[in-house]
């Protein structure tokens, strides 16, 4: 259903130039214009029990813009029409209001963007299908089972332009089929498949291999006690884990706020199992290699180097405020495109290395219970199951874990498997997401459920 | 109502298609300031204007969205064909039938007192600085910040049944946060943000005590650094309304929500441990426990007339003496259960399509004052303010950790407490509710990031709550 096509790539191009010219052409004085754009012609497609729930198209484009005078600046954004007339319009009445908010604003002893001109272009034109195009494929792939889930395709555009003559320009086109399929109540499994490229016979092989996994689930689940348990979490689990690092954890606002969870690494050295390496990987990943002050990101940061905490995410602002170069972090001074190192664990041999224990398919809804101490709470979910010499036994009831990181990622790391997933985020708040992560399996040692 | 077709509304209805079942368009169009000091620092001043119109048609069970911001007619021409492609497309596959609407007309604006734009930036600007100011008092506090954000939503929805509501919601959300550090101890106090948010103009802030509110977070934030850690047990334990917020959303909210139960959001959100069957036999909670829907609350976050499907928004009690008696679900929700529900059908923003909410969702008061409340207790702890949630996809097994709690002995507060959290499950969590506050001790309040949905979408609410307490309850401490 979405109608992008590489002219009309071309043509929103041509358009966000046009309005940056003619944003740049209304300035006065001394200003400066910073303007980000982001858009996309995405569809969606919400399936509940193997239909479709909810179908349908967005098409989206706003400038978020920044105009300065010297240290003097505000920022606004601003919803695009498509309409060259309206938009204009817009863009004139945002001008217009900024510098009226600017005569009454101090000075921003932060305000720092970049004065190198240092355009760049990203293109992955793609061909995934569009979502009405999908709909049999997944419906017939399905068939009786309880399949729900949500499939996000479509072109994507990001562009930086200031008045200085900077051009960044980065599109995408593609698709995320993020999907569980359902035995009954809360027995189910996940899966998601996400490109470039769409491939029928892939997609059937992920189904396949949920399928196995529905047989085990049929068995009768056992609950367990709460207690520290041998468990093997997947690519999956490990990223909600990681996601939580990423909360202020590499942050160099949350560091020098003493608010961030990884504060102990910096000021009391502690550290990681030494197999534990994580890098911003932007070059390896999805997302734009540029900010919205202009600063392009290198292709990668290194965050922990063999257990030991190795640099912090500095966005321009952070960078002024407390004299450090920045390294292009957006403002929330989290990573994009996170990436862990594999490790020696033979992943075909996870469960029988695991021996006895849980197999964790994916955690859910963490949060810190103790954020001085990395230590983190969440659920179990999706296809989890107790393992015994290696095979598994049953499903187990969704457990509470409330652990610290120091620890399942420190001490109680006893491998990482020697291949890695990448996950691209199905998120879709506000706009269709460009993170990503490149992660392994981890088997540790003892893990803390408490409910 | 006759509308000038050069009204939008006028123009929508004009472009009504025909050959469909069923048509809806809702234009929908948001205008934001967001002011914020750190450490004494203005942060870049932000506006922000974003708006457009969303089709949905339906053709049998198939049914599509359009969303487009491009408001010309040759835009919304194009919209509305794109989502009957989808409504033909999806015809036979589709998992709902299409809606059957009352066709109402009216409006609704919220109310304002003191006015967001008749206030100078200038002046906005001095009462943040002056308030955040205050924050930095000791020099134990190493972080510092205060926000003054103000929002308009503006609405107007037509249906192929006649309808045509316009509506408008002015929300202010103060907030005030302090990091305390020494001796290599972190502790946070925080004051509105999301909870102590509501609708109208800058009467919100004195609503909330916002001019009063900075000494008090800093003494707090200082006292928690020397403060010992929460007891570890199973004890009393009594909710302040700004957790109870929390405590509510987490653990009635969303199980309550009917999409939820019907399946919509298990692949993402999480299914519920309620059940259809439940409704008119389960006990939820104590007989002590009522719960409104109540969108009619004057200046509450999530107060409106009609919901985003057109439906007209009234109060309704959810749970009535511990009994669950009705879910959140909206008319298409209801119509595919075969349950009554409420006018809960909300969007977040012009470009996704409406799905169950909560919107205002309250805890009726009780008949305790808070002396009442806590005067029994030989052994138990107050908490305040919501610093971490995490609850299982069934939402049943929860954790929630708050910034500050007081212990409670012998029927008196006594120690204060750092890094407090507790544990329980929902289906029993509400039968120890013990004690509700009465009238006097109601607080109004919300929340502003409830998640949910795919595509996602989040949304303001808001819940209302007096002081709670419930029996037996496992609390705990942190490490540090």
């Amino acid at each position: 259903m979405s109608n992008a096509t590489s002219d009309t790539v071309r043509d929103v191009r041509t358009y966000i130039d046009d309005l940056s010219e003619y944003a740049t052409s209304h300035l006065t004085g001394d200003e400066v214009l910073l303007a980000s754009f982001d858009g996309e012609d995405s569809d969606f497609v919400r399936f509940n029990g193997g239909k479709v729930r909810q179908a349908g198209s967005v098409q989206q484009l706003s400038a978020d813009l920044d105009l300065s005078e010297g240290a003097r600046h505000t920022t606004a954004t601003v919803g695009l029409s498509g309409q060259a007339d309206s938009d204009k319009a817009a863009i004139a009445r945002a001008l217009s209001t900024m510098r009226e908010q600017r005569a009454v604003v101090p000075d921003d002893p932060y305000f720092m963007y970049s004065t190198d001109v240092a355009s760049s272009e990203h293109t992955n034109p793609g061909s995934a299908p569009d979502g009405a195009g999908i709909i049999d494929s997944v419906t017939t792939e399905a068939g009786a089972d309880d399949l729900v889930g949500i499939w996000a395709s479509g072109r994507q555009f990001s562009a930086f332009t200031n008045s200085l003559g900077q051009r960044n320009w980065f599109d995408s086109n593609t698709f995320n089929l993020d999907w569980s399929l359902y035995l009954h109540a809360d027995k189910a499994t996940k899966q998601g498949y996400a490109g470039f490229e769409w491939n029928d016979e892939a997609f059937a092989a992920k189904v396949a291999t949920q399928r196995l996994q529905l047989d085990a689930l049929r068995r009768d689940p056992i609950t367990l006690d709460p207690g520290d348990y041998r468990t093997y979490l997947t690519p999956s689990a490990v990223k909600e884990l990681t996601d939580m690092l990423s909360w202020g954890g590499f942050s160099l606002r949350a560091h020098r706020a003493m608010d961030a969870p990884l504060l102990k690494m910096v000021t009391e050295g502690v550290s990681f199992a030494p197999m534990l390496t994580i890098t911003e990987n932007t070059s390896g990943g999805v997302a734009p290699n540029f900010e919205g002050q202009g600063f392009l990101r290198p292709d990668a940061v290194p965050l922990i180097t063999n257990g030991k905490f190795a640099s912090h995410l500095v966005s321009p602002r952070s960078a002024k405020e407390f004299d450090v170069p920045t390294n292009g972090a957006s403002s929330w001074e989290a990573p994009h495109s996170i990436y862990m190192d594999s490790g020696d664990l033979a992943t075909d041999s996870a469960m029988a290395e695991l021996g006895t224990g849980l197999y964790v398919g994916n955690l859910w809804y963490l949060n810190f219970s103790d954020r001085a101490n990395c230590r983190t709470t969440g659920m179990t979910r999706f296809a989890t199951f107790w393992i015994e010499n290696g095979e598994i036994v049953a499903p187990v009831t969704a457990l509470r874990f409330d652990d610290t990181a120091f620890g399942l990622f420190g001490d109680r790391l006893e491998a990482l498997t020697d291949t890695s997933e990448v996950l691209l985020d199905p998120e879709s708040y506000g706009a269709r997401s460009t993170n990503s992560a490149r992660l392994p399996g981890a088997l540790i040692n003892d893990m803390r459920f408490t409910l | 109502m006759a509308l000038a077709e050069d009204t939008l509304a006028g123009r929508l209805i004009s472009l009504m298609p025909s050959g469909v079942d069923h048509c809806s368009m809702r234009h929908m169009v948001e205008t934001s300031e967001q002011i914020t000091v750190r450490n004494g620092v203005v942060d870049p001043l932000h506006t922000a204007v974003d708006g457009g119109v969303l089709v949905t048609i339906w053709v049998g069970d198939g049914h599509g969205y359009a969303a487009t911001s491009d408001l010309t007619d040759t835009g919304l021409q194009s919209a509305i064909d794109r989502a009957t492609v989808w409504a033909h497309r999806t015809a036979g596959v589709g998992a709902v039938a299409a809606p059957v609407e009352a066709g109402l007309s009216g409006e609704y604006h919220s109310p304002v007192a003191k006015s967001w734009s008749e206030s100078s930036l200038s002046d906005r600007l001095d009462l943040l600085r002056l308030h955040e100011s205050k924050l930095r008092s000791d020099d134990r506090i190493v972080d510092t910040h205060a926000g003054l954000n103000w929002r308009r939503v503006e609405s107007v929805f037509v249906s192929s049944d006649g309808a045509v509501i316009h509506q408008s919601q002015d929300h202010v959300v103060p907030e005030m946060r302090v990091v305390a550090f020494e001796d290599g101890l972190t502790q946070i106090r925080s004051f509105g943000g999301e909870s102590s948010a509501g609708q109208g103009g800058l009467e919100v802030l004195d609503r909330f005590g916002f001019a009063d509110a900075a000494p008090g977070i800093v003494e707090e934030a200082i006292e928690l650094l020397s403060a010992p850690n929460c007891p570890t047990g199973t004890m009393e334990l009594v909710l302040a309304p700004d957790q109870m917020t929390l405590q509510i959303h987490e653990s009635i909210g969303h199980p309550l929500e009917l999409d939820r139960i019907l399946g919509d959001e298990r692949n993402y959100a999480g299914t519920s441990f309620v059940t259809a069957d439940m409704f008119g036999s389960f006990h939820y909670g104590s007989e002590l426990l009522n719960v409104t829907f109540d969108p009619t609350v004057a200046g509450q976050m999530a107060s409106y007339a009609f919901d985003d499907e057109g439906t007209k928004a009234e109060r309704q009690y959810l749970i009535r003496d511990g009994l669950l008696v009705r879910p959140l679900g909206g008319a298409l929700s209801q119509q595919r259960a075969g349950m009554d529900g409420v006018a809960n059908s909300r969007s977040s923003v012009w470009n996704r399509a409406p799905i169950d909410r909560m919107a205002n969702l309250n805890v009726e008061p009780g008949d305790s004052s808070f002396d009442d409340i806590i005067g029994n207790i030989e052994n138990g702890v107050f908490l305040e303010t919501n610093t971490s949630w995490s609850i299982d996809d069934s939402r049943n097994k929860f954790q929630f950790s708050c910034e500050r709690g007081t212990v409670i002995e012998n029927g008196e507060l006594t120690t204060v407490v750092r890094n407090p959290s507790y544990r329980g499950i929902s289906r029993t969590f509400w039968k120890n509710l013990s004690g509700v506050g009465d009238p006097s001790t109601l607080k109004v309040m919300g929340l502003a990031n409830c998640g949910k949905g795919e595509p996602n979408q989040v949304i303001w609410v808001g819940h209302a709550s007096p002081p709670c307490r419930f029996s037996d309850v496992e609390v705990f401490g942190a490490e540090s």
